[in-house]
C-alpha cells in the first residue's frame, strides 16, 4: 500500500489503484471542474480530481438529501473538510440541481458565490465553511453528537485530504468520537499521496494510516476511490461497526484522469492556465 | 463569578432544551449537577480547544446553543482559529466563558493570564464581546445570553469579587451603564474596574475631581452613543481596563471619538497593562498595583492628568 520514500522521490506513483477506466459519468463531472477553471484561469486542479468518484457514489446512490430543500432535517450531512478541493463538491452540487451549472462560471469572481474554499450560507448544500485544514472533524463530531441527541438518524460524512490529517485538530476530534462511539460518523479520506509540496510520504509520512485510526477506536476500511462499484459497496454497508465510527481510507490518484497533472505537484493548485493547457484538458477529459 | 456562570448554565438548560455545556477537563466536580440532571447535553471533553470549539459549532448548526468552558488564553490563543472560522464566519450562537480574565491567575504566570483576549476577540467580524463586573451582573448577562444571536466571548473574573453593580440600572447587551453622571472627568470601564473606578471617584471628589463612571460591560459591539455622550460633557476621558492597552476597551473608545470628526477629540488617559509579559507572580491584587490600577492608583493618575489639562477656555 505505501512505498518507499525514494521510489515517491523519483516521481513514480506511489500507489496507483487498479481501477476501472473513467466512465462517461465520471469523465462528464471532470468536465464540470474545468469549466470552473476557465474563468479565472485557476483552480485546485488535482484536489478536485482525486475526491470526483467518493463524491459521485454519495450523492448518486447514498447520501438523503433535497436538492430544492438544502436545510431539510433529515438530509444526510457531508462536511467537506479539505476545502481546497471544492471544484469537485461544485460540481456535484451543481450536477444535482442544488444550483444552476451556470454559477460554474462564476468561481471565483466577485459577481459569483462560489469561492475558492466553500462557504455554508452562500453556497446550498455546503454544510459547513471550510478552507483552513482540520476543522471539518471536529465540526462533523459536533453534528453527529447533536443528531444523536435530537434522536434523529441520519449519517454525518466528513471527507478529510490525506495531507489534511497532519493537523492536530483531526486527531483530537478522532479522540472525541472514538470516546462517544459515534456510529453515525463516517470519515472518508482522500488518500491522494500527494500535498502541496510533495508526496505526503516524504513531508509527513502518515503511515501506518489505518492503525492510527484504529488506535483511534475507529472501524476502518480500504478501498480504491476511483471504482464507484467498490465504493458504492462499502458506503453502503455504513456503519462498519455497530458501536464506532467508521473512517474510509480511500486510494485515490491525485489529478486523476488527466495524465500529466497525475501525482503531479504543480497541478496541486494551478493558476494562469494557459489556453494551450485548456485545449489539453479537453483533448484528455473530450467535451459536451 | 465562575460558579454563578455556570450555575446559569444548568439554570438555562432547565429553561431551554436547546442549552448544551461542553467543557474541556475542567475542574474535578465541574458541572455535577447538571450532569446528573441532563447527561446527555453536559459534554467533559479531553484537552483539545481546538476541537470542541469545531464540535460546538456543529451543534450550532443543528440549532444547540452550546456554552463552553476554560481557561480564556486556551479559548483564544490556543483555539482562535477555530473561533474565527467556525463560529464567527459561520455566525453561530455559541458562548465562550473565559475563566481568569486579566491577572486573576497572576500566580501561574503569562501561560495563564489573559492579558490581550479583549483584543483578539473583539478583532473578529460578528464577535460580542462582554466583561461583567461582579456575579450578580454576570447572573443578568447569562439570563441575556440565551436569546443573543452570533457568538459570544463571556470574560469571567477571579470570583468572590465585591459586588458592585446594581440590579436597578439594568442589563442589555451591548448597552453600557452609567454609575455617576459625567463630570469634569468621564470613567469608562469595563469587569471589575467598575468597582475600582467608584472607589476611585470618591477619591477623587474629595479633591474636589467630579467623576462620572460609564461602565462598558459590551466592549463589542461598543455603545458609541454613550460613549459620545460621556465624552461630550468631561474634560478628560479615562478608560480602565485590566488589559494591554493595545486593542482593548481604551483602542475601542478612542477609535469610536476619532471617527467623529465633527467633535474636536478630548484629551485621554488610557489605564491599563502596559505592553509587556507579566514577570512577576504574587497576585491579581499585587498586579493590579504593579501596574497602577488600584484605585488610589487611578485616582492619582487621573488627578495628575486632569491637574495637567490645559486651562478652561484656552484654545
Amino acid at each position: 500500500m505505501t512505498s518507499s520514500p525514494v521510489v515517491a522521490q523519483q516521481g513514480a506513483m506511489p500507489y496507483a489503484p487498479d481501477s476501472p477506466p473513467l466512465d462517461a459519468r465520471s469523465l462528464a463531472l471532470r468536465r464540470l471542474v474545468v469549466r470552473a477553471l476557465r474563468p479565472g484561469k485557476r483552480g485546485h486542479v488535482g484536489s478536485a480530481m482525486s475526491p470526483i468518484e467518493i463524491l459521485r457514489v454519495l450523492y448518486d446512490d447514498i447520501m438523503h438529501f433535497r436538492a430544492d430543500q438544502p436545510r431539510w432535517p433529515d438530509r444526510d450531512r457531508l462536511v467537506f473538510s479539505k476545502g481546497h478541493g471544492c471544484l469537485a463538491l461544485y460540481a456535484l452540487l451543481a450536477d444535482k440541481g442544488f444550483f444552476p451549472l451556470s454559477e460554474l462560471d462564476r468561481f471565483c469572481r466577485s459577481d459569483g458565490m462560489l469561492g475558492g474554499h466553500p462557504e455554508a450560507g452562500k453556497v446550498p448544500g455546503v454544510e459547513a465553511s471550510t478552507g483552513a485544514l482540520g476543522h471539518g472533524l471536529p465540526i462533523a463530531v459536533g453534528l453527529a453528537l447533536a443528531a444523536r441527541m435530537a434522536g434523529r438518524t441520519h449519517r454525518v460524512w466528513a471527507l478529510l485530504g490525506d495531507g489534511e490529517t497532519n493537523e492536530g485538530s483531526v486527531w483530537e476530534a478522532a479522540l472525541c468520537a472514538g470516546k462517544h462511539r459515534l456510529a453515525n460518523l463516517v470519515v472518508i479520506i482522500d488518500d491522494n499521496k500527494l500535498q502541496s509540496f510533495g508526496p505526503t510520504a516524504l513531508v509527513q509520512d502518515m503511515e501506518p494510516f489505518a492503525d492510527k485510526w484504529r488506535a483511534f477506536n475507529f472501524a476502518v476500511a480500504e478501498v480504491d476511490g476511483h471504482d464507484p462499484g467498490a465504493l458504492r459497496r462499502l458506503f453502503a454497508s455504513m456503519p462498519l461497526a455497530p458501536d464506532r465510527p467508521s473512517v474510509v481510507i480511500a486510494h485515490t490518484v491525485k489529478g486523476k484522469g488527466i495524465p500529466f497533472a497525475e501525482f503531479n505537484p504543480d497541478w496541486h493548485h494551478k493558476s494562469k492556465i494557459s489556453e494551450s493547457e485548456f485545449a489539453a484538458l479537453d483533448a484528455v477529459l473530450g467535451t459536451d | 463569578m465562575r460558579a454563578t456562570a455556570l450555575k446559569m448554565v444548568h439554570e438555562l438548560a432547565r429553561q431551554d432544551p436547546r442549552v448544551v455545556f461542553i467543557g474541556s477537563d475542567l475542574g474535578a466536580g465541574t458541572m455535577a449537577e447538571m450532569a446528573e440532571q441532563f447527561p446527555e447535553r453536559t459534554f467533559m471533553e479531553g484537552i483539545s480547544e481546538a476541537n470542541i470549539v469545531g464540535m460546538a459549532a456543529g451543534m450550532a448548526m443543528e440549532g444547540y446553543i452550546p456554552y463552553l468552558n476554560t481557561i480564556a488564553p486556551f479559548f483564544t490563543r490556543r483555539a482562535f482559529e477555530q473561533i474565527a472560522v467556525d463560529l464567527c464566519l459561520q455566525n453561530l450562537p455559541v458562548r465562550l466563558i473565559a475563566s481568569g480574565g486579566g491577572l486573576v491567575y497572576a500566580p501561574l504566570g503569562p501561560t495563564h493570564m489573559a492579558i490581550e483576549d479583549i483584543a483578539v476577540m473583539r478583532a473578529l467580524p460578528n464577535m460580542t464581546v462582554v466583561a461583567v463586573s461582579d456575579a450578580e451582573e454576570m447572573r443578568r448577562l447569562m439570563a441575556a445570553s440565551l436569546a443573543w444571536p452570533g457568538p459570544l466571548y463571556i470574560r469571567v473574573a477571579k470570583g468572590g469579587d465585591r459586588v458592585v453593580s446594581q440590579a436597578a440600572r439594568g442589563f442589555a447587551i451591548g448597552r453600557a451603564i452609567e454609575y455617576a453622571p459625567p463630570g469634569d472627568v468621564a470613567l469608562i470601564t469595563t469587569g471589575v474596574m467598575l468597582g475600582r473606578a467608584q472607589e476611585a471617584a470618591e477619591l477623587l471628589r474629595t479633591n474636589g475631581i467630579i467623576a462620572g463612571i460609564l461602565h462598558i460591560h459590551t466592549v463589542k459591539p461598543l455603545d458609541v452613543r454613550a460613549v459620545h455622550a460621556a465624552a461630550s460633557r468631561a474634560r478628560l476621558v479615562v478608560t480602565i481596563e485590566e488589559h494591554s492597552r493595545i486593542g482593548g476597551l481604551g483602542s475601542a473608545v478612542l477609535e469610536t471619538l476619532a471617527d467623529r470628526r465633527d467633535t474636536p477629540m478630548k484629551p485621554m488617559l488610557r489605564l491599563g497593562i502596559p505592553d509587556l509579559w507579566p514577570d512577576e507572580y504574587g497576585s491579581q491584587e499585587s498586579l493590579l498595583e504593579k501596574y497602577g490600577l488600584t484605585a488610589g492608583q487611578i485616582a492619582g493618575r487621573v488627578r495628575q492628568a486632569f491637574q495637567e489639562l490645559p486651562a478652561q477656555g484656552r484654545p
